[in-house]
């Protein structure tokens, strides 16, 4: 990681300067700019300084990372490896033990408030953060130093953005994404189950060229990749419209490549980019390869988003066979039920009244005189 | 014995608003049930031809939502006649605010339990009623404002938001959608209360409450 500027970095991986309009240009499409904004992309790029990167890892399970390092295809793997100048990560780096430990304290010494974080998986915050420790010291306390004194945080994946699968219920950690766990922190929230690692290329990208972090939607997702509907640009799409599904895996439908609505698919309330960008260097997503949206970017996904093979969620989770129409059935036969038991009561009680008998009516009681039911008359 | 009387209760916007919904809960119930659980088979022998690429669901959210937006214009205006229309329609005549009111629903409550032989008479809405219907419109508008929150999904921008956006960021969107869902069971529920309730008034009272949501005419005893 010698040379200071992605462009240096390039001619070192003898990346052409073809390539490297392409990358750009793809950015731009990334970040839903226009494609004059290249030029000044390509100026950015070529002129910053690469941002130095510490990447925390909390309780995760390591698929950011390995979405980073898996990135599209060889050229573009450099590309964003180099975009960032990756200083310190636990799962890549060489150094370990207190070698790695002294590494990160000089880090953040002399680099304060000119460095990027980023952090993968939840922060457990109950017990004082005992539940996840490195080095002796508790994770929230780490991700405090280092936050704290970062120019700002990217939370990479669900986890670190929401508290992800460590923070379903029942939550046994107290596990927190990075914003609720720092208030004051800047974050950006990639969401994704792992993150897309071309949004955070672009992410990277955006800071670049414009000096600003992108905008971003309510849950602090940047809109460029979170702001439209992955049923709005799903390719099976148009099967939905027709009313085509997959009525179990493996049926007639399925094999098609029919819409999976019917099998719980969560595109209709997920928002990422993946139809577009795909994953892996664009090889696929899960609709892609036939499996529902469990709309992993979404907050609380584990807990709001299941059943993920259902429409529906179960109500108040009361046996796993009992779904909302049943219930509704229940009700309006009872209700039935109850009507035809309430008219024969109501017919028992008119004959076994004595005769003659006057109406006891609220009101006007002289007025009204009840004659009974006009269907005995 | 009675001096029958006919009375015009039910105002012209009371009884439009009434079949509107009437329609409109019927086609939303068909299409919102398909579109949370699309029971249509097209790949069925029976539907197969008939139905194959034909843009089903497409059609019943077209229709769902067209229909939606008639439905909420109707509970609109309906609100808004119970603060122009008579005292029939007016808010309150939903909720029971004087003491006289809350002691014929009391008794009310007592003839529905069968412990009393006849329902207090009234002549718009008896107490019981106006609540029954007060919750009617809680539903109403639980429905409406949680149909616009999950259209809010597809359509971005600050009107959406306004419409019912605001509601996703605080609540599960699964949660929203469950509960839209099982309104549709209450307003299913309701009407077959509510036929009940009227077809026995009026076998009770004899004062023409089922024919009067056509009319607006109610037979009443002179006060
Ligand atoms: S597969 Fe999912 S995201 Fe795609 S059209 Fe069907 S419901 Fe929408």
């Amino acid at each position: 990681m010698a040379s200071d500027t992605l462009f240096d970095a390039l001619i070192e991986h003898d990346i052409s300067r073809r390539d490297f309009i392409k990358f750009c240009t793809a950015m731009a499409a990334a970040l839903g700019l226009s494609a004059g904004t290249v030029p000044r992309i390509a100026h950015a790029l070529q002129t910053k300084k690469k941002p130095i990167l510490l990447w925390l890892e909390m309780q995760s399970c390591t698929g950011d990372t390995e979405a980073l390092l898996r990135a599209t295809k060889p050229t573009a793997a450099e590309l964003v490896l180099d975009v960032l100048s990756l200083d310190y990560s636990e799962t890549i780096m060489a150094a370990a033990g207190h070698q790695a430990e002294k590494l990160l304290a000089d880090l953040v010494k002399n680099h304060k408030g000119a460095y990027f974080a980023a952090v993968e998986g939840s922060i457990p915050v109950k017990d004082g953060g005992i539940h996840c420790c490195i080095g002796g010291r508790s994770g929230l306390e780490i991700a405090r130093e280092v936050c704290g004194n970062a120019l700002a945080t990217f939370a990479m994946g669900t986890c670190a953005c929401f508290g992800g699968i460590p923070h379903a219920s029942p939550n046994p950690t107290g596990a927190v994404g990075v914003k609720e766990a720092f208030p004051n922190a800047t974050v950006l929230n990639l969401a994704g189950c792992p993150v897309n690692a071309e949004n955070i290329t672009a992410a990277i990208v955006h800071y670049l060229t414009f000096g600003s972090l992108p905008a971003v939607d309510a849950f602090g997702r940047p809109l460029f990749a979170f702001g439209k509907r992955i049923h709005d640009n799903c390719e099976r799409r148009a099967h939905f419209d027709a009313g085509q599904y997959t009525r179990q895996w493996g049926d007639d439908g399925h094999r098609r490549g029919w819409c999976m609505y019917y099998m719980g698919c969560k595109g209709p309330q997920a928002y990422q980019n993946c139809p577009t960008v795909r994953y892996n260097g664009g090889t696929s997503w899960p609709v892609g390869s036939g499996h529902g949206c469990v709309a992993c970017a979404a907050p609380n996904f584990w807990d709001e988003m299941t059943p993920f093979y259902r429409r529906l969620p179960q109500p108040f989770g009361i046996t796993v066979e009992t779904t909302a129409d049943k219930v509704g059935l229940t009700v309006t036969a009872v209700t039935l039920g109850g009507i035809l038991l309430h008219a024969i009561a109501r017919m028992v009680k008119h004959h076994t009244r004595p005769k003659g008998e006057a109406a006891q009516g609220a009101k006007p009681q002289e007025k009204t005189e009840w004659k009974g039911p006009s269907w005995h008359e | 014995m009675l001096c029958l009387r006919d009375v015009y209760v039910w105002e012209f916007p009371v009884r439009l608003t009434h079949w509107v919904n009437v329609i409109c809960l019927i086609t939303l119930s068909f299409t919102g049930y398909y579109i949370g659980n699309p029971y249509i088979h097209n790949v069925h022998p029976f539907f197969y031809g008939v139905l194959k690429d034909q843009w089903v669901m497409g059609w019943m959210r077209l229709i769902h939502f067209s229909v939606a937006y008639v439905f909420a214009m109707s509970v609109l205006l309906r609100i808004y006649w119970g603060f122009a229309g008579n005292r029939h329609a007016r808010w309150s005549a939903m909720i029971p605010t004087t003491k006289e009111r809350r002691r014929t629903l009391l008794h009310d409550i007592r003839f529905y339990l069968l412990m009393e032989p006849a329902p207090a008479v009234s002549i718009g809405h008896s107490p019981t009623a106006g609540l029954a219907y007060l919750l009617l419109f809680l539903g109403y508008l639980v429905s409406i404002l949680t149909g616009f929150a999950l259209l809010s999904q597809s359509h971005g921008g600050a009107f959406w938001y306004a419409a019912g956006g605001w509601i996703l960021p605080s609540f599960p969107v699964q949660w929203v959608r469950l509960v839209h869902h099982v309104m549709m069971w209450f307003l299913i529920v309701f009407p077959i209360v509510h036929l009940y309730v009227g077809w026995t008034t009026d076998l009770v009272e004899e004062n023409c409450v089922m024919s009067s949501i056509f009319s607006g005419r109610k037979t009443c005893g002179d006060e």
